[in-house]
């Protein structure tokens, strides 16, 4: 679960001194930050890049690479519908177009409240159960449009 | 002459000695263990397609097309990642192999324009030279798909798609046209060591990104080019190129920048460059360049340039064009006129180290056969005099010691008083891939330059000194390696002078000298002065680099002398990776130097009061030669002030802005009755002159240039004077005026001359250097393709000598009314006075000159970012802008001379170096306060360059 305490420097210069012991300490302090800030900044990859003492665009590079790691915050909870092969054959891409349409948003996109974003993933490893999906850090298989409209419902609750 | 086009073995040399042979498509190779399948193929004559190698970066193996067969072995590695085996045997073309690459290329090409007849890359394109190599025919994916190359799909707004960045002034970034080979970044990284490129995102989303998705204009890129230079397509091209189109001829030639001496393709379309590009066999610059050198040629062709030689009576008049003839014949009839009323010794000039090799040389030889005198002297003589001096002193020449290739096998780096990264950048980024190999860094600077900390760079230790205690640095670093027994015993007992080496050493070692005792004067903790000298006595090859920082003091001889102690002491010479390495500001410092600028020394530094070299050059030149020295820069001018020196020829050097307390150069100037000066434009210095002859860049006359490591390399001319003359024919047609029937018809003449009369220059010839590219001086029987490494074994004077070097505190010391230190520097994008970099789009990097100040003392006087602030000396004052940061140390404030409207030379004062009057640059007592804009003096000052700059006929068109 992303934490979502607003983004300071000072706390940002913390989170990384905490970690400049590790060898290769990048990567778990930008999970540190996802885990504080519930996304990474600009600001926070500025800082880390002088830190490391490397250049802010190698810094960058790194961040943009995992799509798990985002500039903008997400809503409270974050829904990851999987549209790899098997799930695509369990008819997955017509369900989260028709889904999305109904939310009014494309992938990646958060609902206007901030309760939700939506985001595709390729696989999670739930064939058996496809199509699949992931709502924060709970599996839930062989999903339909009703347990998607439960999904919405309870996280706008 | 054609287009130059040099051979891409895709990847690096290996520098193995060991020796592997292998076959390639039935031909037997044999190639360096290390070598890749790519480069081993290339070297054979066999050329295995590819696109994300090139030679300048590591191999990467992504882009799939290099894919080759070894016999034996399963799957198609890519060969640029492959190293050669012995014995295996690789096939480059097969059916299996084509097919793949036609298939790799399929996929490029269903994501990239196809607008190759309208595209600047159009000739000189590696994605098309691959199309075309691997036969492809068609794209069976079409072009309807998801891509980055259009605006709109289908009338939808194509979110993958980019504008074009054209924010830097030199080149554009079109991202529609990448391939995504990472060439760019990987020069970025390897090559140039900013590593200001990235690719941002993953798989189709990866892009060139500039820092954080920035402009390239605001992003960390320092514009060197190395990543326009690596780009196989038209994403990153030079705006001239899409301007003007292809080249069609190039020559090679010299930069006429700083000391690093790089060489260039430049690649000309008739006689207009198309673009510079530095030369892959250049030995200062392995196909690199800098900003400057690769950019700022614009100059050339600026409104600005003067091209019609002008002449007036007096200096309070507006210039008035004139003939070749008028204005030589004036200028010829006034020396005479001065001479024959004042004496002999009432006219001088001064050299240029912008100039050529060839070109100072005939002004010196103007001023010792044809004025009469030795009144000659040189810009050096306000930066690196002392080196000339002092290594002279220690080792017995006057130059650096190595060849840059040196730093390679670095394990220690000591900078002292240089900034490569901004004044040295080729050479800065060498330094740099040393020192991300693993090399340690010691940097005693006051000021917090880039190498103390950058990306992938980290000093090991900053020595952070006072202004102006060099000296007593240098002294307290000898302490700790005298006293903790770190001497090089054998070498010193070998190399150098014992009984200068006790004394020294007992005077070193007294507890005066200690760290503990010097740390209040240095303001440096003892620990770290004693850490920082273990590890240069310690820590394997340890080389000393410094620059103007170590020159430019009232103790300047004396320091270059204590950093020669330390470097003898350690055994720390007569190899690679060792030595003495002065970083010279210009590029022909060292070759204006060489050839008898100074008023004592011949060419070849030969003495003056020597009878025997005077003989050669009296015999030579048919004329006598005054044996007494002549007078330096600063005696002429106070000289002038007195009424006594009345004539001065100034070549290619703004004395007024470059040189201190400019109330003191303009006075003296003033005073004479004749000032000639031979410049690009109407200089500051030429407020002052009555004659203004017309001078050519470097792209419009041949000659020589020396850069740092004494080389010396070819200027070729690739366009036609635009005055009409090279500075050399100019000299001459003066000589001959004043009656000296030169009849030189080409600098060839010239350099043969000089290797007639200088012993170390012997075997130089422009036939030598067209053939082997560049040599090192001394090149003469002893050496006949020259010395990258002196003193291999010994000294060239015979025994090294060691000097004390007392500390002497300058006389230039704060106190309340003046209680900061000034130390002056130059940026990255200018270069020197800025005559010529100010006249070209660097100026966007740096549009004036701004004082930077440490937090604590701007916020004591109420100095906030963006202030104007007035800078008060106890010879002058000006103003400009302050930036606070943390860069300089409390107590020292910090700013650059590339701007005349600025003046930092009016704060300057007098001192100068107690051997050679090198002026003390970088010490200033000042205090600072806020102001509301220009002082009194610049204002008189802009209204004195408006009138001085006056040309009557364009007023007469005006009107």
């Amino acid at each position: 679960m992303a934490g979502a305490a607003p983004y300071n420097d000072e706390r940002a210069r913390e989170i990384i001194k905490s970690h400049l012991g590790l060898e290769g300490p990048a990567l778990p302090i930008l999970h540190a930050f996802m885990e504080e800030f519930g996304h990474v900044p600009d600001a926070a990859v500025k800082e880390m890049a002088e830190a490391l003492n490397v250049s802010r665009a190698e810094m960058h590079g790194v961040v943009t690479f995992y799509h798990d790691f985002h500039r903008e915050p997400h809503g409270r909870h974050t829904l990851k519908i999987c549209r790899a092969e098997s799930c695509q054959s369990m008819g997955v891409e017509k369900l989260a177009n028709d889904f999305l349409a109904k939310l009014k948003l494309k992938w990646g996109e958060t609902t206007p409240d901030g309760a939700l974003t939506v985001e595709a993933a390729y696989c999670l490893g739930l064939c058996a159960h496809s199509p699949s999906a992931l709502i924060d850090d709970e599996p839930v298989g062989c999903i339909d449009m009703e347990t998607l409209d439960g999904i919405v419902a309870e996280a706008k609750s | 002459m054609t287009l130059i086009k040099e051979i891409d073995f895709g990847t690096p040399e290996s520098k193995s000695e060991k020796m592997i042979t292998l076959t390639i498509d039935g031909k037997t190779v044999t190639v360096p263990e290390g070598t890749s399948i790519m480069r081993a193929a290339m070297e054979a004559g066999t050329e295995i397609p590819k696109l994300c190698a090139t030679d300048s970066v590591k191999a990467f193996g992504s882009c799939r097309l290099c894919v080759i067969e070894v016999e034996g072995r399963n799957g198609t590695p890519a060969s640029c990642t492959t190293p050669v085996a012995p014995g295996i045997s690789v096939k480059t073309q097969t059916p299996r192999l084509a097919a793949i690459r036609r298939g790799v290329m399929e996929l490029y090409i269903s994501d990239h324009p196809l607008d190759c007849l309208t595209c600047a890359a159009n000739g000189d394109c590696e994605l098309q030279d691959m199309a075309g190599a691997v036969g492809l025919r068609d794209v069976r994916y079409g072009y309807d798909g998801a891509n980055h190359v259009f605006a709109r799909n289908s009338g939808e707004i194509n979110f993958d798609w980019k504008p074009k960045d054209e924010s830097n002034p030199y080149f554009a970034y079109d991202p529609s046209k990448c391939i995504v080979c990472n060439r760019c970044v990987r020069a970025c990284e390897e090559v140039q060591g900013t590593f200001a490129l990235t690719i941002s995102g993953r798989g189709f989303d990866s892009r060139v990104s500039p820092g954080m998705d920035e402009a390239f204009f605001e992003s960390e890129c320092v514009s060197c080019g190395a990543c326009v230079q690596a780009c196989p397509t038209a994403t990153l091209t030079e705006k001239s190129v899409i301007e003007i189109g292809q080249p069609e001829h190039s020559e090679i030639t010299t930069c006429a920048y700083c000391g690093v001496g790089c060489t260039f393709k430049a690649e000309m379309r008739g006689e207009e460059v198309v673009r510079m590009v530095p030369w892959k066999d250049g030995k200062a610059n392995h196909g690199h360049s800098c900003i400057k050198g690769r950019f700022a040629y614009g100059y050339a062709h600026h409104g600005d340039r003067i091209l019609n030689p002008m002449v007036r009576e007096s200096i309070h008049e507006p210039w008035r064009e004139v003939s070749w003839d008028e204005a030589l014949t004036f200028a010829a009839d006034r020396l005479k006129a001065i001479q024959a009323k004042y004496g002999k010794n009432s006219v001088g000039a001064i050299t240029s180290s912008r100039c050529s090799n060839e070109e100072t040389y005939l002004v010196q030889k103007l001023v010792r056969a044809g004025f009469g005198n030795n009144n000659v002297d040189t810009c050096a003589r306000v930066c690196h005099s002392p080196t000339g001096y002092g290594l002279n002193q220690a080792f017995g020449t006057s130059a650096g010691t190595q060849d840059f290739d040196s730093v390679d096998d670095s394990d220690v780096i000591l900078v002292i008083g240089a900034n490569p990264t901004d004044a040295h950048p080729v050479f800065g980024s060498r330094m740099k891939k040393r020192l991300r190999e693993g090399a340690k860094l010691i940097v005693v600077d006051p000021r917090r330059i880039d190498l103390v900390r950058s990306p992938h760079v980290e000093a090991d230790y900053h020595l952070p000194l006072k202004p102006g205690t060099n000296v007593a640095m240098v002294t307290a670093l000898a302490h700790v390696i005298v006293k903790e027994g770190l001497v090089n015993e054998a070498f010193v007992r070998e190399r150098c002078d014992q009984d200068e080496f006790r004394d020294w050493a007992d005077f070193v070692a007294q507890d005066r000298n200690s760290p503990e005792a010097l740390e209040s004067v240095l303001g440096v903790p003892a620990a770290d002065i004693r850490a920082a000298a273990r590890l240069y006595a310690t820590g394997g090859n340890a080389a000393i680099y410094y620059g103007l920082g170590v020159t430019e003091h009232a103790q300047g001889s004396t320091a270059v002398m204590g950093i020669a102690n330390l470097a003898m002491a350690t055994g720390n010479l007569g190899r690679r990776g060792v030595g003495v390495n002065p970083l010279r500001g210009q590029n022909n410092v060292q070759g204006s130097c060489d050839m008898g600028s100074f008023p004592h020394e011949l060419p070849g530094y030969q003495h003056i009061s020597g009878e025997k070299a005077r003989e050669v050059f009296e015999k030579d030149w048919g004329v006598k030669i005054d044996s007494e020295p002549g007078l330096r820069i600063p005696n002429m001018f106070d000289s002038a002030i007195e009424g006594l020196f009345k004539g001065l020829y100034v070549q290619g050097e703004d004395i007024l802005q470059s040189d201190p307390d400019t109330r003191h150069v303009s006075a003296a100037l003033a005073n004479m009755e004749l000032v000639i000066v031979q410049d690009l434009f109407l200089v500051e210095t030429a407020h002052y002159a009555h004659v203004f002859l017309p001078g050519c860049s470097f792209l419009e006359k041949d000659g020589t240039f020396t850069n740092a490591e004494r080389r010396i390399q070819r200027i070729r001319k690739v366009m036609s004077p635009k005055n009409g003359y090279g500075d050399w024919e100019i000299t001459q047609l003066l000589a001959n005026k004043l009656g000296m029937n030169w009849s030189y018809v080409n600098p060839s003449e010239i350099m043969d001359e000089i290797a007639r009369l200088t012993p170390s220059f012997a075997g130089v010839s422009y036939e030598k250097l067209d053939r082997d590219g560049s040599v090192q001086w001394p090149c003469n029987d002893d050496a006949p393709d020259g010395m990258p490494i002196m003193h291999i074994n010994g000294f060239a004077r015979g025994k090294g000598k060691f000097v004390i070097t007392e500390y002497v505190a300058t006389d230039e010391k704060v106190g309340p009314r003046f209680p900061l230190l000034l130390t002056t520097g130059r940026i990255l994008s200018q270069y020197n006075v800025g005559a010529q970099t100010r006249r070209t789009e660097n100026s966007r990097w740096h549009e004036e000159d701004v004082l930077e100040i440490h937090p604590h003392d701007a916020e004591e006087r109420g100095v906030r970012d963006g202030d104007w602030v007035k800078v008060q000396s106890r010879a002058g004052e000006t103003t400009l802008k302050a930036v606070v940061t943390e860069r300089v140390a409390t107590g020292v404030v910090y700013t650059t001379f590339h701007h005349p409207m600025t003046q930092a030379n009016v704060v300057t004062t007098d001192n100068s170096d107690w051997a050679t009057n090198c002026p003390e640059y970088k010490v200033t007592a000042v205090q600072i306060s806020v102001s509301n804009g220009p002082t009194e003096w610049q204002e008189k000052y802009r209204e004195l360059s408006e009138s001085a700059r006056r040309i009557a006929t364009v007023i007469d068109a005006a009107e």
